[in-house]
């Protein structure tokens, strides 16, 4: 009844919702990342786009020069990209932690067009293509639409990440330190905690997240040197409507807006690239911390 | 009456003394390159459009009319505002004649207004869009390697002719996605079928699953990608995610280049038709243009990159052969002097600026036909020029009509 009044058959409507559902798994993944640098680090980390496309290279790298498959890929893109993520935090960012926020988001932000720029002289702004695992070939039919194996995967997979790192954060002993060492970095230290090496874990961590976001987004895109800043700025927009540094904002909101885009590319799909500034806009209008944040 | 006549007699040598002097304004021919240098179409027009233009320059051997040939270039991203902020800045104060190359066709369209208003010339190599020859043609634009039109009439009527009669369009919501559409459709109409949906995705969009799901929903034979570069490759990727071929529907990429064939690999791009005004392998000349090109690029050339050769070529001949860089002048001898390029043969320029020479209809070649990279097409048939473009009655074009 309702669907009629619509005027979409309810099966595509199942089938849309699922995709956005897909989708959403790559902005909860990414806002992820950035929620914790920040939470953690109260870094605006612009990289983080750049960082993802880093990983959908280290594989497709991987694999043309080295044979290394996609699984492998899953744990080693990560590990090189964030061991690249805490030589910058070494180098660079660690030298702006006492200044304002501004100088940390020009700084990545201008790393970004360097790293951006770098990887389109090499391999050109066409993109490289990188084919679906074996043994994720395939689909299944739900009747309402032709699932992919691999979209599937790209749910599950993304859900078991972000409800790790949330419970690892929010739940762990580990995770207490580290919210600790933000709250109070002088008293942690007291306790015989090594603060700035939990630091630059946490921002390798972060910058883990985004490559491993690469790794699953490349079998579905392209991959691409501009991959990144073409999600950048929605997931920004994710994050500024999950409230900054929520952990569990960030997830909730990153599924949460792919399916409302989703929903957007059936009913009125020429907004769908603009619907989610729409919703930031009258959220921040509203509740100006974001729906999950806490004014600090 | 003395006074008068002197005064007169004066103006008129200095005129003629003027025109016998200043062929060629500011002492140099200056052509910008304006194109995408950074984002989806970068690979397509690019450092290579610029590098092809060099090239033309350097054939010409460095100077027309004794005057030196100066190559230009800038970034539009893809936007009408840029662009036009660039061919102003270019015109009023960089003293450049002519623009050349200038896809995304929102971009071409705001610039023909301008060189138009300006007088300096627009060689189109990149936008597609066959507006650019119609209601909105310019008396110094030159539209020069293919249109909208063109690649309905090559792979559009191939695809319907061979049986594919219902289509559904996945077309990029701007200004040459919806002239592709629009030329496709009476194509389509044209031949005995029938459109049943369209879906306008935004410019430069990463996922297309659920646009490609409502194609599917549609069961139309056919589903139309009205759209260029990563767009195009992203949606033939995710088109074989979803497996729409395996379910009986087939794509028509309406506007693929080589560069596009060679990110998504044989193995998904095989079978694929597509339209082009040149392929690097056809002939001698063609493979020893681009062994020169990839000397200096590391990708083999598309057709919008030999056609900002062939563009900058014919526009310096005409300098030559006008004795002037006037815009006007120049244009009626590019409309007048034929169309001789490494690529084009027995090609000319019609009144309202389009180039006309064969096209080529080309099928990209399975995995195992393939001797290497960029081997990648085979010819299916020649497209005669007479047949390959918009009659120029059908065009609209204010200037053109009675021609």
């Amino acid at each position: 009844m309702i669907f009629e009044l619509l005027g979409v058959p309810p099966q595509a409507l199942f089938g849309q919702l699922l995709l956005g559902l897909i989708n959403g798994a790559f902005y909860a993944m990414l806002s992820l990342g950035l929620a914790v640098i920040f939470g953690l680090m109260n870094v605006i980390n612009f990289t983080h786009g750049a960082q993802y496309m880093m990983g959908a290279f280290v594989a497709w790298l991987g694999l043309k020069y080295l044979g290394v498959n996609y699984w492998l890929a899953l744990v080693l893109a990560p590990i090189v990209v964030g061991a690249s993520g805490i030589i910058l935090e070494q180098l660079l960012l660690k030298r702006l932690y006492h200044l304002d926020h501004l100088y940390g988001l020009l700084l990545t932000f201008g790393l970004a067009l360097i790293i951006e720029g770098l990887f389109r002289h090499q391999y050109g702004s066409s993109g490289q293509p990188y084919a679906i695992p074996d043994a994720l070939k395939g689909s299944q039919n739900l009747g309402f639409m032709f699932l992919p194996n691999y979209r599937a995967w790209v749910v599950v997979g993304s859900l078991i990440f972000c409800l790790g790192t949330w419970f690892v954060i929010e739940r762990t002993k580990l995770g207490a330190y580290l919210r600790a060492a933000t709250e109070n970095p002088q008293l942690v230290r007291a306790f015989g905690i090594n603060v700035p090496r939990m630091i630059m874990l946490t921002y390798g961590f972060g910058v883990g997240l985004a490559a491993l976001a690469g790794v699953m987004a490349a079998p579905i895109q392209q991959v691409n040197p501009l991959m990144g800043s073409n999600l950048m700025v929605v997931v920004f927009a994710v994050v500024v409507i999950g409230g900054m540094g929520s952990i569990m904002g960030s997830i909730v909101t990153g599924f949460a807006l792919g399916v409302v885009e989703g929903l957007t590319k059936v009913f009125y799909p020429e907004a769908s690239n603009t619907v989610i500034f729409v919703i930031m806009a009258i959220v921040l209008l509203i509740k100006p911390a974001g729906l999950f944040g806490r004014t600090r | 009456m003395w006074l008068k006549l002197t005064l007169a007699s004066l103006v008129a040598l200095g005129a003629t003394l003027g025109n016998a002097q200043a062929q060629i304004s500011d002492d140099v021919v200056k052509i910008g390159v304006l194109n995408d240098q950074a984002s989806l179409y970068a690979d397509l027009t690019g450092q290579g459009s610029v590098i092809a233009a060099r090239l033309a320059a350097e054939d010409f051997g460095g100077k027309v009319l004794g005057k030196p040939i100066e190559i230009v270039f800038a970034d539009h991203q893809n936007k009408p505002d840029v662009g036009s902020t660039v061919a102003n800045r270019w015109i009023d104060v960089e003293k450049v004649d002519a623009i050349a190359d200038v896809p995304t066709s929102s971009v071409a369209l705001a610039v023909q207004e301008i060189t138009k208003n300006k007088n300096r010339m627009l060689l189109i190599s990149g936008a597609a869009s066959s507006a650019l020859t119609s209601d909105k043609c310019s008396p110094t634009g030159i539209h020069w390697t293919y249109d909208t039109w063109a690649l309905a009439n090559g792979t559009g009527k191939a695809t319907v002719l061979a049986g594919g009669d219902s289509w559904f369009f996945l077309t990029a919501d701007y200004a040459f996605g919806h002239a592709l559409e629009k030329d496709t459709t009476d194509v389509v109409k044209a031949n005995g079928g029938k459109v049943l949906g369209v879906v306008r995705h935004p410019l430069n969009s990463s996922d297309f699953s659920s646009f490609l799901l409502q194609a599917q929903a549609s069961k139309a034979k056919i589903i139309g990608l009205a759209n260029a570069g990563t767009d195009t490759t992203n949606s033939i990727k995710q088109a074989a995610e979803f497996g729409i071929v395996k379910g009986g529907q087939n794509l028509a990429g309406l506007l693929v280049f080589l560069n596009d064939v060679h990110a998504l690999g044989l193995d998904v791009a095989q079978g694929l038709m597509l339209t082009e005004a040149f392929y690097w392998d056809l002939t001698d000349e063609t493979r020893a243009w681009t062994k020169r090109f990839t000397q200096r690029h590391k990708q083999h050339p598309n057709m919008i990159h030999a056609g900002v050769y062939g563009a900058v070529t014919h526009y310096l001949k005409a300098i030559q052969a006008a004795g002037t860089d006037e815009a006007k002048a120049v244009a009626a001898k590019m409309k007048e002097l034929p169309v001789d390029d490494f690529f084009t043969k027995g090609g000319r320029v019609r009144e309202d600026g389009r180039t006309i020479r064969d096209m080529y209809l080309f099928q990209v070649k399975k995995p195992a036909e393939s001797k290497g990279p960029w081997d990648y097409y085979k010819l299916v048939r020649t497209i005669p020029a007479a047949e390959a473009f918009r009659p120029i009655e059908q065009g609209n074009c204010p200037f053109a009509k009675k021609s």
